[in-house]
């Protein structure tokens, strides 16, 4: 998963990486990925167990955030439903991301025709709202979560799209591209191993932005009752069906909207540092 | 001249868009799971009777094509059938809806161009400063936070704990009475539309503050006044009227979202409704409205890029 990348990156002595605020995302993110890779498995707090003769008790009585509806564990229903909430989101960035270089690319790169092509698809698709129309299609059509997750990779790409090739845009007449075209390399391999990586700041800083956009979305769509199936321990599913309990249990609902924005913060400051630091990488 | 020609291009092509969409929107009743016929009876008795009734009124006999312009025809005198679940003309059952979102649409965008512009000039013209990082800060929260959870916080703190404002519902007609109620709802909308309008015009206003012409506006003495409205605020403004057409679509969801929160009856608590009923006619309605609301947005976005930009001008004249 991305977040593991984020963790191995060498932390060389450098004081951005050491400020409290990266550090700190470093750390939730270190958190939600371990919640996500073994919540099913190592929960220290029960999240089935149904206790009826106690529903929707505010903290206290070794339920440390509470309990639902039901009577299960607030805390550990968050845990559980870490990985719902996250995969979804982790599909879409690398999806997206993977769309959106390929196009990107392509549209910076070849210039002519097949940008034109590229960018007027893009333009169109950008302007759209792109949650209304998965509200209308996965609401009308069917497909469920996995149909809004593939809608949002179609949906967000245009976006990264952009960003990626006003990178190409920059880079495209530079000497080593000039030179690694006179050596007559293939134009998928310059643009791979040559172009690719002298955009990686551009590059990550769109992935993360997809991943927030995605979270932010799909736990929207599970809020409107379109995303995440009945039940399910996901966040945004769990916010709305511990919504009406919010006079006797606010943690049921609250919990879940912090852990929302703790985690696209997070995504949203680590995108920053890590895109920062490739940038000034490529300037020493 | 060329303007106006300009102009008729963009009308035509916004028509053009407007022809697929509506055919894109018109297939939604053959894309729904179930034949269109059962689609449109909806939990009503299926007889024989009922289904042959449904077929010959929506000219279901008829070939895809003859389908579509009957229904064209009649969405362009604003008729788009009955709506499934109430059986009411789905025009006066959307009519009926669309004050209370137009009204919070208002209440919020009032509020981001109050609070959202101001602050975006500010901090762009001092970047790096106490108010800059704070109000980034501020933003990026903003950014990451979905409506739908600012919109439950707030709920929760105003109206439940603190017990300011009402929880639930648009209230009644009583203007003062649908102001307190819709003052929850438009605050959580733009705190989402704000960050991002804060985030255009910031750095929109941080690319001309080093441009030359703003050193030699104030050099040369320039009031305050002048050299911020006239030169600071126009030149950063350009790229903040480009972006208007893709925030009026996070706009638009946002509004959706929020009237689901509060449970206002507006259009958007509508369209999730409709969606969840699969009530067609009303999806298609609102689909369609919501289209042209967005596409006329952009073209006036255009124009007053024209108004603001003579380089602009010049350049099509030329």
């Amino acid at each position: 998963m991305s977040t593991d990348v984020i963790v191995t990156v060498p932390s060389r002595r450098n004081r951005r990486w050491f400020s409290p605020l990266t550090l700190g995302c470093v750390l939730v993110t270190v958190v939600l990925a371990a919640c996500a890779l073994l919540g099913p498995w190592l929960n220290p707090f029960d999240p089935h167990t149904q206790d009826l003769l106690s529903p929707s008790r505010p903290p206290g009585d070794g339920h440390l955030l509470g309990t639902d509806a039901l009577g299960r564990d607030i805390l550990g229903r968050l845990i559980e439903g870490t990985q719902a909430a996250l995969v979804g989101p982790v599909v879409v960035m690398v999806g997206g991301s993977a769309l959106s270089i390929t196009l990107g690319l392509a549209a910076g790169y070849f210039g002519g025709r097949v940008e034109a092509v590229i960018m007027r698809l893009v333009d169109l698709l950008y302007a759209a709202p792109a949650l209304l129309v998965i509200i209308i299609f996965v609401g009308m059509v069917g497909g469920g979560y996995w149909g809004a997750v593939v809608m949002l990779i179609v949906l967000s790409a245009p976006a990264g799209t952009r960003m990626i090739r006003s990178a190409v845009l920059g880079q495209r007449h530079l000497p080593y591209v000039e030179a690694a075209e006179s050596l007559g390399m293939s134009k998928p391999r310059i643009m791979a191993v040559h172009l690719l990586p002298n955009i990686m700041p551009t590059v990550v800083a769109s992935a993360l932005l997809e991943f927030v956009a995605a979270l932010v979305g799909l736990s929207t769509l599970s809020f409107l009752g379109l995303g995440a199936p009945i039940g399910s321990p996901e966040w945004g599913r769990m916010l709305t069906e511990n919504r009406e309990f919010l006079e006797l249990n606010p943690w049921g609902a609250i919990a879940p909207a912090i852990l929302i924005v703790v985690a696209a913060l997070s995504a949203t400051v680590l995108g920053d540092a890590i895109s920062s630091r490739l940038s000034r990488g490529k300037a020493e | 001249m060329t303007m106006f020609y300009w102009i008729a291009r963009r009308l035509a092509a916004i028509g053009a868009t407007l022809v697929v969409l509506s055919f894109v929107v018109f297939a939604l009743l053959y894309l729904a799971p179930g034949r269109p016929e059962e689609v449109l009876l909806g939990t009503r008795p299926a007889t024989p009777e009922t289904l042959a009734a449904i077929r010959a009124k929506y000219h279901l006999d008829e070939p895809f094509l003859a389908q579509y312009l009957h229904w064209a025809g009649d969405a362009l005198r604003l008729q788009f059938g009955e709506s499934i679940q109430s059986g009411q003309a789905v025009t006066a059952v959307i009519g009926e809806r669309l004050p209370i979102t137009i009204m919070l649409a208002a209440y919020a965008v009032a509020l981001v161009v109050v609070v959202a512009v101001p602050s975006g000039l500010l901090a762009g013209a001092r970047p790096g400063s106490r108010f800059d990082r704070a109000a980034t800060m501020v933003s990026t929260f903003g950014f990451g936070a979905p409506a739908f959870v600012i919109g439950i916080v707030m709920l929760y703190v105003f109206g439940i704990v603190l017990g300011w404002f009402p929880v639930y519902g648009g209230g009644s007609d009583d203007l003062l009475d649908r102001l307190h109620h819709l003052t929850l709802p438009a605050l959580a909308l733009t705190v989402s539309v704000a960050a991002i309008v804060f985030r255009q015009t910031r750095a929109a206003t941080m690319s001309v503050t080093h441009a030359d012409y703003m050193t030699f506006a104030s050099t040369r003495g320039l009031p305050r006044r002048l050299v911020w409205g006239r030169y600071r605020l126009r030149n950063s403004s350009l790229p903040v009227i480009t972006s208007v057409g893709a925030i009026v679509a996070f706009f638009l969801t946002g509004a959706v979202v929020v009237e689901q929160v509060f449970s206002l009856p507006g259009i958007g608590s509508q369209l999730v409704g409709a969606v969840n009923t699969k009530d067609v006619p009303v999806i298609q309605a609102l689909a369609l409205l919501m289209a042209a609301f967005i596409l006329l947005i952009n073209l006036i976005c255009d124009v007053v890029y024209l108004l603001v930009d003579p380089r602009l001008r010049k350049a099509m004249v030329a």
